[in-house]
């Protein structure tokens, strides 16, 4: 019989994960991310609440580099999550539950997450520079 | 919380080499997870030179090959070499399988052979299973019905069609491919019962003879032993058989939604 002196062994450092596991652990990895990001919304109503020197500090940060980067991927993050979201609801029906399709429309989802925040910053960026040229 | 990492004692160290014979032909390097119990040494990874010209297609050929030509110390279980024991499931090439079935002819570069993936290991490639078979013995996998029990010239009859809802379920080997390939198994394979033997319990609760249908979901409607499935499908992926644990238990969880 084993016991605690028994090895374990290797898992993580030698399976090698197959594309539907890798797009599961960044379900995983998105939903973290956006959950910490969704403190910026109490950030930005207590900036509002202390008047506009606190307001235009927030701003400031969000726009230089590093916040638009951080926005840039908390938008990415949400668009993929709310995505693959929806594929969790289909799996829940007991659709898409074949190695086949279940890649298939992993694959439209990672290409859709791509399109769409590709298309939101477009947007973004013609906004912005609308107003600011 | 899960760990990722190893334990102190369960790291792999680099272990010995043991190079073909000088007229070998056709040279694979075999890379091979070994555990010695008695020798209070970590794991290591042994490498052997096999000559393929002088061994059979399948890498359960090849590990025979060397414990009889090689390394007579080297263990690992195996019986029908044919997939339908489940004795020889190891991870090969980074994917549970089982050895007797797995060409070598599809391995790019040296093959790779650990144990089952989180299990403690008993020896080399033998992992310890009590848990898994504790596990399936608890959704009491055998057919309970208060009916009477049929007369000796006949049977419990079925439907073709309530016949062929046990297809896909019933030609499980219980090799533990899948359940050892989950991640929410390697995290919570105390609580959580695992593909494997989740697709067992389905089997029996859609099978139109059991009557106690009500009894198994009622078993299984707790937060780890059936919803830790997050449908991550390395199951359905890794399975010899070719089979679906990850639709079984998203059908499990249908029923036990339905009757709520």
């Amino acid at each position: 019989m084993t016991t605690r002196h028994n090895p374990l062994s290797p898992h993580l450092q030698v399976y090698r994960l197959p594309m539907l596991a890798l797009l599961s652990i960044t379900h995983r990895g998105t939903g973290l991310f956006i959950s910490a990001g969704a403190l910026l919304i109490p950030v930005l109503l207590m900036a509002l609440a202390l008047g506009p020197e606190a307001y235009n500090c927030v701003q400031s940060c969000l726009a230089s580099w590093y916040g638009q980067i951080f926005l840039f991927l908390l938008s990415a993050s949400l668009i993929y999550h709310l995505l693959n979201g929806i594929r969790h609801l289909i799996w829940d029906l007991g659709f898409n539950l074949e190695v086949k399709s279940a890649e298939f429309s992993g694959y439209l989802v990672v290409i859709g997450a791509l399109l769409l925040t590709t298309l939101l910053w477009v947007l973004v960026c013609t906004q912005y520079y609308g107003e600011t040229l | 919380m899960a760990e990722f990492r190893l334990p102190a004692n369960s790291t792999v160290k680099k272990g010995k080499y043991y190079e073909a014979e000088k007229n070998a032909g056709n040279v694979k390097r075999f890379k091979v997870y070994r555990y010695d119990p008695d020798a209070k040494e970590n794991p290591r990874t042994d490498v052997y030179e096999v000559d393929l010209d002088r061994c059979g297609p399948m890498v359960l050929d090849a590990i025979i090959k060397i414990k009889n030509e090689i390394d007579s110390t080297l263990t690992f279980r195996r019986s029908c070499r044919e997939g339908i024991c489940g004795s020889c499931a190891m991870n090969i090439d980074g994917r549970n399988t089982l050895a007797c079935t797995k060409s070598i002819a599809e391995i790019k570069g040296d093959v790779k052979i650990y144990p089952l993936p989180h299990m403690p290991v008993i020896k080399d490639l033998v992992p310890d299973m009590t848990n898994f078979y504790a596990q399936y013995a608890s959704v009491e996998p055998w057919l309970k019905s208060s009916s009477p029990t049929p007369p000796a010239d006949s049977e419990r009859l079925q439907s073709k069609e309530d016949r062929e809802k046990l297809d896909g379920l019933y030609e499980c080997i219980l090799c533990a491919c899948c359940s050892t390939s989950c991640p929410s198994y390697w995290w919570n394979g105390e609580r959580y019962l695992g593909p494997a033997v989740l697709m067992q319990a389905y089997r029996w609760i859609i099978d139109s003879r059991d009557e106690e249908t009500a009894e198994r979901l009622d078993a299984l409607e707790d937060p780890f032993k059936l919803y830790r499935c997050h449908t991550i499908m390395n199951c359905a992926h890794t399975c010899p058989k070719n089979l679906n644990p990850a639709k079984a238990i998203a059908e499990t969880k249908k029923l036990l939604l339905a009757r709520r």
